[in-house]
């Protein structure tokens, strides 16, 4: 037991030198100027691009609840943290908090009244929800409409990216590895058999989408503080539309596949930049492919696990 | 002391009464047999009585209390669990999972506690390990905790629903023809562990059943369903020689036995 316990803790200990580690080599990299402005533009988009898999796959993957509004969550944070930090000059971590906590609450008068709906129409109420923030941007002459705000201060610097983006992973992981995280994933399994064993479905449906709001809002926070302009279109349709690939290729209910195929988007983006035309021809592509040959996504529901170590550490299978 | 009362139960789907002014008595620690032909309206009563359906009219009180209408969510927390039909289990989780689930009602650390890890949530989560454990323990489904749940052989999943149920900790358990599927010898078992639950868990069992031998073998009474009416309540003699029983079921399987 005591030997159980000590080997937890080093092998605590490790993730957090690899953390730390890995952390302090891109900083030391991006100091002494090792990565160009491009990787560097990468670099935060596959952050952004984490925060927000990991936590639409919460909704769409573990709760089963299909999404397609999250562009708009990630609007609401972005908006109202650029309020906060440059209208009001309020530093950024009254921004964060702020643009996560409005995309919460935006999320909650989402979803109590559309989470009752099923599939397809959920689906569709969520989309709407998306396109009607957008709208209602366009129209707020304050954040000056479809024009956007210009000259937002950058804020966003690797540390927050890194660790904002950790800490999400952390929660998520944390949440879904507690009773709490089974009352959700059994609403995707049997919704009614949930219901029955004690759990309020609704309750907990409910939770799972202010939770994935707010880190979509922290996504649009740290979107908004580092790429200088933010404009409704920005949080169009087509953005929701890439987080759900992210998700549907990772495999639906794996944080690990939603980490892996935010980075594996993030660089085919990149890697498609001189053919824009073309990227949604073959994001399509490529989730066709995936539905034909291996429909679960590419971790199914697996995590990557100290239990996986172990298990490959002492060669069992 | 009566456990569960249901007075003129009405539903109808469609306009076509699919349970019809279906009346019930049970009293604590009962076993009651609930019988009758295909579409008789048995499942739908169930359906009812754990508020998977809102009944259109009659009230079902259960431990004194009113429930007709109640989320399922909150008549399970009064104390009424049950199994499906056709099994419904957490497929893709594992045997252990599926029983932990039922514990989430009774959850001893918040939602903050999980996230940052207080020593409040690995206290709790042992506790929910080893009572699960013990329920796993007692349907012998505990050399198989980790597999996944739809991996198990047919009687097996039969049991993890039941035991999954009974995690709940209710005082009524009701199973919707638990033996189906089953073999005579898996049957036979299923017979003993059903008087066995009722005996050590102190709590009253109401089951569908079209196995009569089953039915008349361990319950104490039993009523009969047919066209969502009740025509014959009783001892299971009486049952047996009820000649609008009998009629109703053309003779064949009450006679068999
Ligand atoms: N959700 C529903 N919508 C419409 N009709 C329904 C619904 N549920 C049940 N019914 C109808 O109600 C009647 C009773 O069905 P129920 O499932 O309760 O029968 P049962 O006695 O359990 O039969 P079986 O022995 O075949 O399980 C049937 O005619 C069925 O078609
Ligand atoms: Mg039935």
């Amino acid at each position: 037991m005591q030997e159980k316990k000590n080997k937890s803790w080093l092998s605590f200990l490790l993730e957090v030198i690899v953390l730390v580690a890995l952390f302090t080599l891109v900083q030391y990299a991006l100091t002494v100027g090792l990565i160009n402005q491009s990787y560097q533009i990468n670099l935060v988009t596959m952050c952004i691009n984490i925060i927000l898999a990991v936590s639409l796959n919460l909704i769409n993957g573990f709760t089963g609840q299909l999404s397609l509004g999250h562009a708009g969550f990630m609007a609401v944070g972005a908006y109202v943290s650029v309020i906060l930090t440059n209208f009001m000059e309020m530093p950024f971590i009254i921004g964060i908090l702020g643009g996560c906590i409005a995309a919460g609450i935006a999320g909650f008068i989402i979803g109590v009244p559309t989470l009752r709906l099923k599939g397809d129409y959920l689906a569709i109420a969520t989309l709407a929800f998306g396109e009607i923030i957008r709208v209602v941007l366009q129209n707020i002459d304050y954040v000056n409409g479809p024009a956007g705000i210009v000259g937002i201060t950058k804020l966003t610097s690797w540390p927050w990216l890194y660790w904002t983006a950790i800490i999400t992973i952390l929660v998520i992981v944390n949440l879904m590895n507690s009773s709490y995280g089974r009352a959700i994933i059994s609403i995707r399994e049997d919704e009614v058999a949930s219901e029955l064993m004690g759990i309020n479905t609704t309750k907990y449906k409910v939770l799972a989408f202010i939770i994935g709001a707010m880190f979509a809002g922290l996504a649009g926070v740290m979107y908004a503080h580092y790429f200088y302009i933010i404009k409704p279109d920005t949080f169009s349709f087509l953005r929701s539309f890439d987080m759900v690939v992210m998700v549907v290729l990772g495999g639906l209910g794996s944080t690990t596949g939603a980490v892996i195929a935010a980075i594996f988007i993030t660089f085919l983006t990149f890697g498609l930049q001189k053919y824009a035309a073309m990227r949604m021809v073959i994001y399509s592509l490529i989730l066709i492919i995936v539905m034909i040959y291996r429909p679960q996504g590419l971790m199914g529901s697996k995590e990557l696990s100290r239990k996986t170590f172990s298990r490959i550490w002492s060669g069992k299978k | 002391m009566n456990l569960l009362e249901i007075n003129n139960l009405y539903k109808s789907f469609g306009g076509l009464g699919a349970v019809i002014n279906f009346n019930i008595l049970i009293q604590s620690q009962e076993l009651i047999g609930l019988i009758g032909p295909n579409g008789a309206g048995k499942t739908t009563v169930f359906n009812l009585i754990t508020g998977v359906y809102k009944p259109d009219k009659g009230q079902i009180i259960f431990n004194g209390k009113n429930i007709a209408g109640m989320a399922p969510y909150n008549i399970c927390k009064k104390g009424v669990a049950r199994t499906f039909q056709n099994i419904r289990l957490f497929k893709d989780l594992s045997v252990i999972d599926n029983v932990k689930i039922a514990f989430h009602k009774d959850v001893s650390y918040s939602l903050a506690s999980t996230i940052i890890r207080l020593p409040a949530f690995f206290q709790g989560e042992k506790n929910i390990e080893e009572k699960a454990l013990e329920y796993l323990r007692i349907f012998k489904l505990d050399t198989k905790r980790d597999e996944i749940a739809s991996n198990l052989p047919y009687g097996e999943q039969r049991r993890l629903e039941i035991a999954r149920a009974l995690a709940t900790q209710p005082t009524m358990l009701i199973l919707d023809e638990p033996a189906a599927g089953m073999n005579p010898q898996e049957t036979r078992e299923l017979m003993e562990l059903i008087k066995w639950i009722r005996q050590d868990f102190n709590l009253s069992i109401l089951l569908i059943e079209h196995d009569m031998s089953l039915v008349m073998g361990v319950c104490e009474r039993i009523y009969v369903l047919d066209y969502g009416q009740l025509i014959a309540e009783g001892l299971p003699e009486e049952i047996r020689n009820n000649k609008k029983v009998i009629e109703a079921y053309l003779g064949e399987e009450v006679g068999k036995c």
